[in-house]
């Protein structure tokens, strides 16, 4: 198992024909995921990649029977394409795309109340690498040969250094089950406590890796819904020591505006909830190890 | 982005909120003439930079004839105001704004910031108005009035005076300060803003409900659609090297250390910088080139970073993705050949074609002390600190 994607899920691309979609589409492809076709308005009938393009996500899910796609459309657009996708039935989008206004990201998630808990899309992003697992399927941007197939879950805000900690594992020859990036902004599609409870879910996730930074209530939410309903171990590293408070660290949602939000006092609320810390970043894979050495 | 005062009171004036009358000058003659124009006997003359807490610093004079006025516009302008937000380097001022005075028979606190717990807009209010937000939840915490506003439906009237009751205005003058609220909540819903501070929201002796100071930031993601918002950038008021860097498509967080950084992703270049700090230095800015780290990015961030004098050691730490790390290496080579670096620089590839990538760097004629993990890389860039 795995969480959100696997082999068989079906796959389409909104802004399939455009440079980015068409480049990133090819290397799911031959990741070997299940990619079916894409989305362009104006160009449906088309075959891109031997794939067939569709104007509008329903026609797209009607034909194929997609039930996840990625988004690879200019942030101006993207908030209008994640809600076409969701009110299609599409049960998993990844929005790669960085700089979708905020603004933008709160109406999305407004429209996407109008749906039951069983029939609401997942929506993961945006500004993230997407999703992975490993062997299985990838429905992102990230490099798939630096993840070893495996039982760790990871939950992660930025790109890079998801990569930095699935190379960590992969050295001391752990695997993930599958890698979420969530996303560096200050309103995202999926929290980390939305995506915890997906892993704890899941038969063949056995502990997870939280990847956190400066910034927002979500990894200290995460850590509370870990100790009231987790039975799986949570390691986590938080990123932002150094980070001075009022200033916007790359990631627009990566500043500390209120009590909490600073790394070390994330680090101090995680620890109170039983989440297992890893100290630095160059000991994310050894603070695994350790938590899986202790667990048996 | 920010803005400064006088430009969030033009705007929030356009949503119905009153100001206090004023304009803009740009030397002390001009600044009499605009006193000579507004008429009365008392002025207030206001540095315009982008900070709060200006008043403390001496930003902020108040003057009883139009001579007064010249003198403090003299005396502010062109000069550099340093208050407890600008840092050390303070922030130049190159315009005042000159106010008529207002009589003041209560001050109160308005501000609206996205909550990120509800994912909502979230006003917050206080009768302690003067002081800042931060001061009153230390030092009067019962006064703050919390109310999360649904952005489908946008802010109610019930919303608004339920707010302004709380505040403890007369009944004669709660319409008008509903209307002052759900004006301010506009101006953040329909420019995109994130966060209006009104501080403070002023009842005067003659009745009048004013915002006397205000304080407007934007969504940066969202300047693409608000043009009159982001032609009211004033570039004056930001280190010149986070301009360069914005400029050029960098993110980049000038500090005081002396390790510089460059690092593709921001979550990677803050644990990059954590680590720095553990091995004992301090990093002199935080530097994201972006998950793509492009060869053209690389020799940017290398001519960005010679451009900082505090910098004796830089720090290179790209983890390549769909970028290779052959194709990272070549840019750095590039960069090496095009910029001097007198510096001793520490570089880690990680990631796709490692191999490929530390075989250019080592065929070529660039100096540099080769990593090859996170810590190896902290610890390399701290030790050639004392080389």
């Amino acid at each position: 198992m795995s969480v959100l994607i696997d082999k068989k899920t079906k796959i389409i691309v909104q802004g399939f024909t455009g440079k980015m979609g068409s480049f990133h589409a090819e290397e799911m492809i031959k990741y070997g995921t299940n990619v079916v076709g894409g989305v362009t308005p104006g160009k449906g009938g088309m075959k891109h990649l031997n794939l067939p393009v569709f104007n509008t996500v329903k026609e797209a899910v009607k034909n194929t029977g997609a039930s996840a796609s990625i988004l690879f459309v200019p942030p101006a657009f993207a908030a209008d394409s994640a809600m076409e996708a969701a009110d299609a039935g599409i049960k998993t989008c990844v929005a790669i795309v960085d700089g979708i206004p905020s603004h933008d990201m709160i109406k999305i998630k407004r429209y996407m109340r109008r749906y039951s808990r069983t029939e609401k899309m997942t929506l993961v992003g945006p500004n993230c690498a997407g999703v992975i697992s490993p062997g299985k399927a990838m429905l992102g941007i990230m490099p798939g040969h630096i993840y070893k197939e495996g039982k760790i879950g990871i939950i992660g805000r930025s790109g890079t250094l998801g990569y930095e900690a699935a190379q960590q594992l992969k050295n001391l020859n752990i695997g993930v089950s599958t890698s979420v990036g969530i996303g560096g902004d200050p309103i995202n599609g999926s929290s980390f406590k939305d995506i915890l409870e997906k892993f704890e879910e899941d038969d063949e996730t056995e502990a997870v890796l939280m990847i956190g930074e400066i910034g927002g209530p979500q990894e200290v939410a995460a850590g509370k819904f870990a100790k009231e309903n987790m039975k799986k171990p949570v390691i986590a590293y938080i990123a932002g020591l150094t980070a001075p408070k009022g200033r916007v660290m790359g990631h627009a949602g990566a500043i500390v505006s209120a009590y909490g939000e600073s790394a070390v006092e994330k680090v101090e609320l995680l620890k109170e909830c039983g989440v297992i810390i890893s100290k630095n970043p160059s000991v994310m894979g050894e603070t695994v190890k350790s938590a899986l050495n202790s667990k048996t | 982005m920010d803005i400064h005062e006088y430009q969030a009171k033009k705007i929030l004036s356009g949503f119905g909120v009153t100001i206090p009358r004023g304009g803009i000058a740009y030397s002390p003659e001009n600044a009499e003439n605009k006193a000579r124009e507004l008429g009365g006997s008392k002025w207030v003359v206001k540095a315009q930079v982008h900070s709060g807490a200006r008043g403390k610093a001496g930003g902020i004079i108040i003057c009883n004839s139009s001579l007064e006025v010249a003198q403090a516009a003299d005396k502010l302008l062109g000069k550099k105001l340093v208050t407890n937000q600008t840092g050390p380097e303070g922030k130049i001022t190159n315009r005042v704004y000159i106010e008529e005075a207002t009589d003041i028979k209560k001050e109160l606190y308005l501000g609206l910031v996205f909550d990120r717990s509800s994912e909502s807009i979230m006003v917050v209010a206080s009768t302690e108005g003067g002081m800042s937000v931060e001061e009153i939840s230390k030092k009067k915490p019962e006064t703050i009035i919390r109310s999360k506003i649904e952005v489908a439906v946008g802010m109610q009237k019930f919303q608004a005076r339920e707010i302004a009751f709380g505040l403890k205005i007369e009944p004669n003058l709660i319409a008008r300060a509903a209307d002052t609220i759900i004006g301010c909540y506009r101006a953040f819903s329909e420019l995109d803003a994130t966060m209006v501070e009104v501080n403070p929201l002023v009842i005067s002796n003659q009745d009048q409900i004013l915002a006397l100071d205000c304080k407007m930031s934007f969504d940066n993601n969202a300047l693409f659609r608000r043009n009159q918002v982001s032609e009211l950038r004033d570039k004056t008021q930001e280190n010149p090297n986070e301009v360069y860097a914005s400029d050029r498509g960098l993110n980049y967080v000038s500090l005081d250390g002396n390790i510089g950084n460059i690092i593709n992703g921001a979550g990677l270049a803050m644990a990059s910088m954590d680590m720095i700090k553990l091995a004992g230095g301090e990093p002199a800015n935080f530097l994201d080139v972006g998950g793509g780290a492009t060869p053209e990015k690389i020799v940017k961030a290398f001519k960005l970073i010679s451009m900082d004098e505090k910098v004796k050691v830089i720090l290179v730490n790209i983890f390549a993705g769909i970028n290779r790390c052959d194709w990272v290496a070549e840019g750095i080579v590039q960069a090496l050949e095009k910029i001097e670096i007198k510096v001793p620089i520490v570089i880690r590839l990680a990631g796709t074609n490692v191999e490929k990538g530390n075989k250019i760097l080592k065929e070529s004629k660039i100096k540099y002390i080769e990593a090859n993990t996170l810590e190896d890389a902290a610890n390399k860039a701290v030790k050639a600190l004392g080389n």
